[in-house]
């Protein structure tokens, strides 16, 4: 059995250079790493971390595939932008504690999270062995390596993003507004949401025991504080 | 040239597992996003091996879109997980009885 798989594998490793051959083998070891690491840290922080590392690992393979551009945007956007978002709201918001991995409130939701994906698993590679990807049709997007004009892959993307796909660009400029005016909206607190919450911490200070009791149920309160019974939501 | 595309793109099939997994298994609503990030990147790594392949520029060009849709999903997703933190502490996955009217 493993003979039959490295037979399989040998003349597919063969084409490759030991360099690449090296640099694939330890990206894709730091990007599983990594994923596994985000989805079994306890500690939010931690998983943000190795969402870090992942995000090396799959800008090296880009790297290893002659998408130098998108490598940096990679690093530059999800590492550099993306998580330290993530960090700055899990700092913001201290809910930097360990979480319960054991705990399971749906019954049986965990093991059938495993079974359903390993199903989809095991169609993606069915469909990745069987399909027969390419037609030998050519994309209006235009060619990624021309041996004839050889050009930077900033400027064969550049080129595409401005001319064939101009519309789309030009909607996520529109989107990334929105998503900023969106998320100003969400984050702002009105002058009566700012003005309750003083009050809340106030009596908070005063009384420590029953920080969950002290709302009078107005909307500018905000929830009481959950104690695992709530009933009514005024706003 | 580097390795097979078929081993990128078994790897990115692993990577998307990953990230299914994580979303459905944790309860921590910003470790939720960071798996769908996972994904997503599965996603992106899927297209750049197959721009190579088909030696087609348009599979970059997704990427590209990709990465401006996600920071714009998480700018939004993350001021909503703010908003839920200042209404009340904590955020889980599991309060979903506050939804029941």
């Amino acid at each position: 059995m493993t003979a039959a798989v490295l037979a399989h594998l040998v003349p597919l490793v063969a084409g490759a250079s030991a360099v690449d051959a090296t640099t694939f083998a330890v990206a894709a070891l730091t990007v599983l790493v990594g994923a596994a690491g985000v989805i079994f840290a306890r500690n939010p922080v931690h998983a943000a971390l190795m969402l870090v590392m992942t995000l090396f690992g799959v800008a090296v393979l880009f790297v290893e595939q002659q998408a130098n551009f998108l490598a940096a945007v990679q690093v530059i956007v999800y590492a550099g932008a993306i998580v330290v978002l993530f960090l700055f709201v899990i700092m913001f918001l201290g809910v930097d504690k360990q979480d319960d991995l054991e705990h399971d409130p749906l019954r049986g939701q965990r093991p059938l999270a495993y079974v359903l994906v390993g199903l989809v698993l095991a169609a993606m590679v069915v469909l990745g062995v069987t399909t027969h990807w390419d037609t030998g049709a050519r994309s209006v997007a235009g060619v990624a390596r021309d041996s004839a004009h050889p050009q930077s892959d900033v400027a064969v993307l550049g080129k595409s993003v401005f001319t064939t796909y101009l519309f789309p660009f030009e909607i996520t400029a529109a989107l990334l507004v929105i998503a900023v005016v969106g998320a100003v909206v969400l984050a702002r607190r009105s002058a009566a949401e700012a003005q309750g919450d003083d009050r809340d911490d106030a009596e908070m200070g005063e009384d420590p025991d029953g920080p969950g009791t002290t709302g009078s149920g107005g909307p500018e309160d905000g929830m009481p504080a959950y104690d695992g019974d709530v009933q009514e939501v005024t706003s | 040239m580097s390795v097979d595309p078929k081993f990128y793109l078994a790897l990115s099939f692993a990577l998307f597992s990953i990230g299914a997994v994580g979303l459905l298994v944790r309860r921590n609503v910003l470790v939720m996003f960071m798996c769908v990030e996972l994904m997503l990147n599965a996603a992106n790594l899927a297209f750049v091996t197959f721009a190579r392949k088909l030696n087609d520029v348009g599979g970059q060009s997704m990427v590209f879109f990709v990465l401006v849709v996600a920071a714009a999903e998480v700018v939004v997703g993350l001021g909503i997980v703010v908003a839920i933190f200042r209404r009340r502490r904590g955020a889980t996955a599991d309060d979903f009885h506050l939804m029941k009217g």
